[in-house]
């Protein structure tokens, strides 16, 4: 857990770009004394697709990054179905004996990360796997904590979650959306 | 009248056919099958959509390749899968259909993949399931064989990028292909520029020009320019009707040598369902030749084949 990141309620968070600043620093932190030529990011569809590529680049990495649809790995798949827009999980390094670091817009449950790492294991078995992510909501299900945390979220929205969009300019913007409330 | 495969939510429940299925359906299980293809290259090749499911490989009529394939989808998906020749068994012992699957619905079976002789047989299958349950059509009779033709249009769109400007020829036994039918209308949905239908006479069933096909009786002509050019197998069964006169004949006017590649576009891709039937109806020098495509078709029909299952099985 990463102890030196900011605390917003869901109300006055500040604005995508300088949570992305704050996640930018602590990313940097996290990856200080890890192989950088062995070290990965992989980025989860969609959010955490944009944000690693972004960090990639600015922290200019040296080994390639890797994105993730973790669509096939859900533990829901009975209940919500198939995604119409899954994205090709793209992973064109070998994971056995890499360092990853996952990267995501929002922790919550921990679900996505547990399939992330699922689905990880079977291109091969990592050195380690850490976790970046923009926002920590809490309300975790499951036993998962973030290495690099852009800022943690509390108290947490009530029934709205927080969606990471991507602007033409390549800008990140965060919005509230209600949740849809199941019939 | 609704269409049988489809739920009340619009959802693919079943895949009977490829005939009035919506064109975003056939884009979505296209786009699906995209993503499974690089699994092919993954330390494990399986994804956990279908665990715990049980899939059953109902194959009245004997077909080691396409059930070999449904099988590895299946496996890849992580379900549970169980091979059932139903000449050897149940049917041979007069059991009718529906009480067959009655018996085995009642050993807890999500999803059923059907091959009959009788056109027909998995629309009235999936009829009489319940709800939870998904019929996928693996060739019935002359009618249909949906995922031999999605798995057509996956390598179209593959070589070809774009459907809309391009002419396909299907070529061969029209009049007896389940293949051929598919293909006419997931071809005619995706919107492709031009369909020719070409062969004997006595080969090409009426209202092809109905369904939108411009019929073709020599070989030259219906080749001329199309950008992909789809064989079908001579079954050799037609050759002891008044049909043909023989397998000789048939490969000097319609076997596809490179002579008669040659009106084709130079780009022009060679597909072929399988099994082939060398010095039939393709020439051993096209078939393994730079423009055929034939073992991409059944590669790519394994990874159509997991997005056709895992579709319908996540329909509520």
């Amino acid at each position: 857990m990463d102890p030196d990141c900011p605390v917003y309620p869901a109300d006055a968070l500040p604005d995508a770009e300088t949570l992305y600043d704050s996640l930018r620093e602590a990313v940097s932190r996290a990856l200080r004394g890890l192989p950088p030529e062995r070290t990965h990011l992989v980025g989860i569809h969609s959010g955490g697709a944009w944000l690693a590529e972004r960090l990639q680049r600015d922290l200019a990495l040296p080994a390639p990054m890797g994105t993730l649809d973790i669509s096939f790995y859900r533990d829901d798949f009975d209940r919500i179905g198939l995604h119409s827009q899954v994205q090709p999980s793209d992973i064109s390094f070998p994971v056995a004996g890499a360092h990853l670091l996952l990267v995501d817009d929002v922790l919550y449950t921990g679900r996505t990360i547990r399939a992330a790492m699922n689905e990880l294991f079977d291109y091969g078995r990592p050195a380690s796997i850490g976790l970046a992510v923009l926002l920590d909501r809490g309300g975790r299900q499951l036993p998962i904590a973030a290495r690099a945390i852009g800022a943690r979220v509390d108290p947490a929205p009530q029934g709205a979650s927080l969606v990471l969009s991507r602007g033409d300019d390549g800008r990140f913007v965060l919005a509230l959306e209600k949740e849809p409330t199941h019939g | 009248m609704a269409n049988p495969q489809l739920n009340r939510n619009g959802e693919l429940t079943h895949l009977l056919t490829t005939e009035g299925l919506p064109r975003d359906i056939l884009t979505h299980i296209l786009d699906t099958a995209q993503t499974f293809v690089p699994l092919a290259d993954r330390d494990v090749k399986k994804v956990p959509l279908l665990r715990g499911k049980s899939v059953f490989n109902l194959f009245f009529e004997n077909s080691t390749r396409t059930r070999t394939t449904f099988e590895i989808a299946a496996q890849r998906l992580s379900a549970d899968v169980f091979n059932l020749n139903i000449n050897v068994s149940s049917a041979a012992k007069g059991e009718s259909l529906l009480d067959t699957i009655a018996n085995l619905s009642a050993m807890q079976a999500d999803l059923f993949v059907v091959r009959h002789e009788a056109s027909g047989a998995p629309h009235l299958i999936a009829r009489h399931v319940a709800p939870h349950v998904h019929v996928v059509n693996a060739g019935d009779g002359r009618h249909a064989h949906p995922t031999q033709a999605l798995l057509d249009m996956y390598t179209i769109r593959h070589f070809k990028k774009d459907f809309s400007n391009l002419t396909v020829a299907i070529v061969g036994d029209i009049l007896h292909s389940r293949v051929a039918r598919s293909d006419i209308h997931a071809l005619t949905t995706l919107g492709v520029a031009e369909v020719r239908a070409v062969g004997p006479l006595t080969l090409l069933p009426g209202g092809l020009e109905q369904m939108g096909v411009r019929v073709f009786t020599d070989m030259q002509e219906g080749l001329k320019d199309v950008d992909v050019v789809i064989m079908l197998r001579l079954q050799n069964e037609r050759m002891r009707g008044a049909l043909l006169p023989s397998a000789h004949e048939y490969f000097k006017q319609y076997g596809l040598t490179r002579d008669k590649l040659a009106a084709a576009r130079p780009d022009a891709i060679v597909m072929h369902p399988g099994p082939m039937n060398r010095g039939v109806e393709i020439d051993s020098a096209v078939a393994d030749g730079p423009q055929a495509v034939i073992l991409n078709q059944v590669t790519f029909g394994i990874a159509v084949r997991m997005a056709v299952m895992s579709i319908v099985a996540s329909a509520g």
